[in-house]
């Protein structure tokens, strides 16, 4: 296929292999941030081709993963409630809330629908004049301009029985977040290729120069990813830290204008908390002023709600990369995705379920 | 109140875990197997039920019958390549082949939602006698209910099945070998994505059709000529995934398959990459798996190239002897992870 099968070949990967083989000297921990690239290196087996002093930490870039409790419990109030129809992305529907999660509240009779765009949550409010239309947006700067253009289209139409439930995250953030944790074991990170094709990459040149630490902007398909890897280990053992695109066939430095426009307008930057991490300031989306009636938490007098994390869920320490999977307690046995103690079990970009799914033998593992 | 202590009355489903049934219980994966091995089997204990084939053996009389049942609740009710009728022959015809079975007679269980327009209800009817002929069984018994409108999606079809079985194979799980090959008829997910692209408005340059097809043709192929089957399995809800998994559990032995080996089209892959679904999750409705001794397997393809349905058979990896994982597959750029079931239904990924 093309566009996929070029960056799979496995003769090519051999090369990369052996280029890492020759420049490593030392051993280096390198951070995938996005959820999307953990479950590439998983599936793939890319962490199987790498010098074994190379070591990846998969990062808390799963949007599904980092939805903090109150707003998944927000969520399944609001679905709750007669005459609402839910829309949601379909990994989100398994995720647990303190009590249940959305597939519950389905099979109870509540109107929960999966959707691939939150256009089509528009469509449906205008369809349904007299049912409350309420999408959850959830994402990184990857989804949220298509959640912008949804409010947009709401406001043109003038439509007052459409709302959102706002939870999206911003990358850069957690990144200094998680860099200026003392115990971060991070020297260098692969930045998520797809939110930079819509934010460019400027705002890592700080990042990069201020904390002495190598960003590549990285790809999604095995080749990108140890390519990736490859120009970190360069920048690392030459004591290089810059920001480098390998992801240049889709990202510019300055990134989709048209789309950061319109982020700025429909959206206000607020302090956001992250499930198994805490609170990061200013790594949030919420609703600006003027679009303050699309705002279903507000709009559903759910606002307040406040519920605290179950204790056993490790999942805060696997996203900041401070254990595997494999190394928590609950993992594959009171933990699986049919019953996720955290998000990290159930998103398809969770690093838990990355391993449960491709990695659950503990003989193929590898050492890290 | 004393209840005897032979009579269970209390449901054996662990309750706290799923008070009631979700989706994903119907959608081919972990909670389906999980439904039918601690609800279903314990219900109706008895050796052929045990033995969980897509079609039971039986032998009344002296003769060897291969029964099944399977009910249709596809939507839409019309797709490329097919209805909710043609499917509804064909699966039945297709659990009785993997017995190794020549199918003859379907009984037909309509259940219709009122408001259904006639002329539909006939274009149904008449792609399932199409189906049948073409597939050489015949309807000879049957059942219609009406259910008030917003209670059904047009229209649910039960068939049932029976054959007879002419061979002294045991075409099961427990007969594969360690060093067995293994078989699938064509390419994989084409069912399953032409559905998903009428039910999400998807357009791709080419229409994607369903596979689905009847296959006693080319089983029967094989039963003819002496082939030393070990086990069919007909790939329908939960996909390539889902029925190695169960071969390899069944077998008590491990498969490992080569991810490049196993057919997919182009634009079935494509897809799936725009939806984020695993392509060997994804359903068909006319492939299987074969396992055969690897003496067999030239003939395999010899024969089954002969028809039109299973042209594209390939082989796509081997029984291995132990192991602690059921499924391993190697990856395209040779790294090797556990191919496991999906958990229910597969949900498009956010981004």
């Amino acid at each position: 296929m093309k566009f996929v099968d070029e960056y799979r070949d496995p003769a090519m990967a051999h090369q990369f292999r052996r280029e890492l083989a020759r420049i490593t000297t030392r051993p280096w921990t390198i951070m995938e941030v996005c959820g999307g690239q953990t479950h590439a290196i998983v599936k793939f087996g890319i962490d199987e081709l790498l010098p074994p002093q190379v070591r990846l930490i998969h990062g808390p870039g799963c949007p599904v993963c980092v939805t903090s409790l109150e707003l998944i419990d927000q969520a399944l109030d609001i679905a709750s409630r007669p005459g609402v129809i839910f829309c949601s992305f379909g990994d989100m529907l398994r995720v647990p809330g303190s009590q249940k999660d959305l597939l519950s509240v389905k099979a109870s009779g509540g109107d929960v629908r999966v959707l691939y765009s939150p256009l089509d949550a528009v469509r449906i409010a205008a369809q349904n004049p007299g049912r409350e239309v309420v999408f959850f947006a959830v994402g990184f700067e990857t989804t949220a301009p298509t959640t912008a253009m949804a409010v947009c289209q709401a406001a043109r139409l003038g439509l007052k029985n459409f709302s959102l439930l706002v939870s999206h995250v911003l990358v850069p953030p957690a990144m200094e977040g998680l860099l200026s944790d003392p115990e971060c074991q991070v020297q260098a990170f692969l930045a998520a290729g797809h939110v930079c094709a819509v934010m460019g990459y400027e705002e890592y040149l700080p990042i990069a120069a201020r904390l002495r630490v190598p960003i590549v902007v990285t790809g999604f398909e095995p080749l990108d990813i140890l390519h990736g890897i490859l120009m970190c280990i360069r920048q690392l053992e030459s004591g290089r830290a810059e920001v480098e695109n390998q992801y240049s066939r889709a990202v510019r430095r300055e990134g989709n204008l048209p789309a950061r426009q319109m982020l700025g307008e429909i959206f206000r930057v607020v302090d956001r908390k992250w499930r198994g991490v805490g609170e990061i300031p200013g790594s949030g989306l919420a609703l600006a002023e003027p679009y303050r009636a699309f705002d279903a938490a507000l709009k559903f007098g759910v606002s307040q709600l406040s519920v605290n994390e179950p204790a056993e869920c490790q999942s805060g320490l696997v996203l900041k990369g401070r254990i595997k999977p494999a190394e928590c307690g609950a993992f594959g046995t009171r933990c699986t995705p049919e019953h996720p103690l955290g998000a990290t079990m159930v998103s398809s970009e969770g690093a838990c379920a990355a391993y449960y799914r491709y990695r659950r033998d503990p003989s193929i593992i590898p050492n890290s | 109140m004393s209840t005897p202590a032979s009579f269970q009355s209390a449901c054996p489903f662990p309750i706290e875990n799923y008070p009631q049934i979700l989706l994903a219980h119907g959608g081919g994966g972990r909670l389906m197997h999980q439904l039918i091995q601690r609800m279903i089997l314990p219900a109706f204990k008895n050796p052929w039920l045990d033995a969980q084939h897509d079609a039971s053996v039986i032998e009344p009389g002296g003769s060897r019958l291969a029964f099944t049942t399977d009910s249709y609740v596809v939507r839409p009710m019309f797709f490329p390549g097919g209805d909710v009728g043609s499917l509804a022959v064909h699966g039945t015809v297709n659990d009785l082949a993997m017995a190794g079975a020549k199918p003859l007679y379907l009984s037909a269980g309509l259940i219709i939602e009122e408001g259904l327009p006639m002329e539909t209800l006939w274009k149904i009817l008449s792609s399932m006698q199409r189906a049948a002929q073409a597939a050489g069984v015949q309807i000879v018994t049957g059942d219609t209910k009406v259910v008030d409108r917003g209670k059904g999606d047009g229209v649910y079809i039960n068939t049932a099945g029976i054959g007879v079985v002419e061979h002294s194979l045991s075409i099961t799980p427990t007969s594969v070998r360690p060093g067995d090959v293994v078989l699938v008829s064509g390419d994989l997910g084409r069912h399953g994505i032409a559905i998903m692209a009428v039910r999400e408005g998807l357009e791709f340059d080419t229409v994607i059709e369903s596979d689905s097809a009847p296959l006693a043709a080319p089983v029967l192929a094989l039963v003819e000529k002496g082939v030393e089957i070990h086990c069919l399995r007909d790939i329908t809800r939960g996909g390539l995934t889902s029925v190695l998994n169960e071969i390899a559990e069944g077998a008590g032995h491990p498969i490992h398959i080569e991810e490049t080996q196993v057919p997919i089209r182009e634009d079935v892959r494509a897809a799936c990459e725009i939806l984020g679904l695993d392509p060997l999750q994804v359903a068909c409705e006319g492939r299987m798996v074969a396992v055969v001794p690897e003496r067999e397997v030239e003939r395999v393809l010899d024969l089954w190239r002969g028809f039109g349905v299973s042209a594209g058979a390939a082989v796509i990896g081997r029984v291995a002897e132990k192991g602690t994982a059921r499924v391993l597959i190697r990856s395209a750029i040779g790294a090797q992870r556990i191919l496991e079931m999906g958990s229910g239904e597969q949900l498009p990924r956010i981004c």
